[in-house]
């Protein structure tokens, strides 16, 4: 496959959020600014990015010659979890001011379950090194796009009146439903 | 005693996907079909009702600081025991669920529940909460879904129940229309909370 559709089809047509129901909790969680919605797009870049390439040395090198794939949800789960927690101790250590903007979010990606799903995907579409690294880049660049398009559409309806139990959680879901729709306007445009 | 209230607790008051709005990522994705709304939840509740039950008699042997890998791992071998059963006897079901199948393991309420629920106390209810929890869970993915279904392909269950000259609703079975049905079931909950609440 040309990297070229790769990053396409994570970025724009098969959108993590929006048409692969990946990573929602955060997608509804902190989706209430533009500011912070952006901070938490970088650190799921980062974090996925670093995950899929240890996801990927960790399913070639040690499960498949081992022949123990069946282990690879425990494994990864396991190695995502800790991968987040050596990022944080590192990044407080060597760079305080990315641990500043990013920090509060690295312990909430844990739960995220873009990171896991990528992970699993990645290796079920057989994906080299290279083409996962980028494809998780891409999803994770879809991640913030449809974060931050969401934090901008929710800030100015923070104006508006609304009935008492549309507020929240069920707005939010309309019009992430309306984004999704979209989206999917993009079907068409990688083969 | 009061074992009954542990159960129906997470029934409808602190419903997992219409109150807590936790575990949305499955909510939203699996529920085209009403079968896909049973399998899931039920695979769901095998998890979390093992996972509560091992967390709960493990609860003085597990030290503190690490409790939360210990659960995590607790909940991964039961997600891969689940994962290869369904892979073995229901293998219609298990492809069209996906990657959601190993992604149970990130569900909030599994973990949720064992931090919240199960390290605190005994085993029969936590037991009982994880049942209540998981066919809460169930029971609510199975409406949207059944919502959903019917909306989208004039069926539920597979059975079908428009007839064929009439057209179906195709959104509801896509992406969009999950949000959407999820959304308004979310505030139709809502209003009837403060109905209640109010009397």
């Amino acid at each position: 496959m040309e990297y070229i559709n790769i990053i396409i089809l994570a970025l724009l047509v098969n959108n993590v959020v929006l048409a692969q129901f990946l990573g929602i909790c955060p997608f509804l969680g902190v989706s209430g600014k533009v500011s912070t919605s952006v901070g938490m797009g970088a650190a799921v870049m980062f974090v996925m990015a670093l995950a899929n390439l240890v996801t990927y040395i960790i399913h070639y090198y040690l499960l498949i010659p081992l022949q123990v794939e069946f282990m690879q949800t425990i494994t990864f789960i396991l190695v995502i979890a800790s991968l987040v927690q050596t990022v944080e101790i590192i990044l407080k250590k060597s760079a305080p001011s990315l641990y500043q903007a990013l920090g509060i979010y690295l312990p909430l990606i844990t739960t995220n379950c873009a990171v896991l799903g990528i992970a699993i995907l990645a290796i079920q579409k057989k994906f080299t090194l290279v083409e996962s690294v980028l494809y998780s880049s891409a999803t994770a660049v879809g991640f913030t796009l449809a974060l931050v398009l969401l934090a901008g559409i929710r800030e100015q309806l923070e104006l508006l009146g609304m009935p008492k139990g549309m507020r929240g959680f069920p707005l939010t879901l309309i019009v992430a439903g309306l984004l999704s729709m979209a989206f999917m306007g993009f079907a068409g445009l990688v083969k | 005693m009061n074992n009954f209230k542990f159960f129906s607790e997470g029934l409808v008051r602190s419903n997992p996907v219409f109150v807590l709005i936790l575990g949305a990522c499955p909510t939203l994705a699996v529920t085209t079909t009403a079968i896909n709304g049973i399998g899931m939840g039920a695979a769901t509740t095998f998890v979390l009702v093992s996972s509560n039950v091992l967390v709960a008699a493990l609860k003085n042997v597990i030290p503190d600081k690490v409790r939360i890998a210990a659960f995590i791992v607790i909940i991964a071998t039961f997600v891969t025991i689940t994962d290869m059963v369904m892979k073995a006897f229901t293998p219609e079901l298990y492809s069209s669920l996906g990657i959601f199948i190993p992604l149970i393991v990130v569900n909030c309420i599994i973990l949720g529940r064992a931090e919240a629920f199960a390290q605190k106390n005994r085993v029969i209810p936590s037991l009982l909460d994880g049942l209540g929890m998981g066919i809460g869970f169930m029971l609510a993915i199975t409406i949207l879904a059944s919502i959903r279904e019917l909306l989208g392909n004039g069926s539920i269950f597979d059975i079908k129940l428009v007839g064929d000259n009439v057209s179906t609703i195709l959104l509801f079975i896509l992406p969009p229309g999950a949000f959407i049905t999820y959304g308004y079931l979310i505030a139709i909950m809502n209003k009837l909370k403060t109905r209640y609440s109010n009397q």
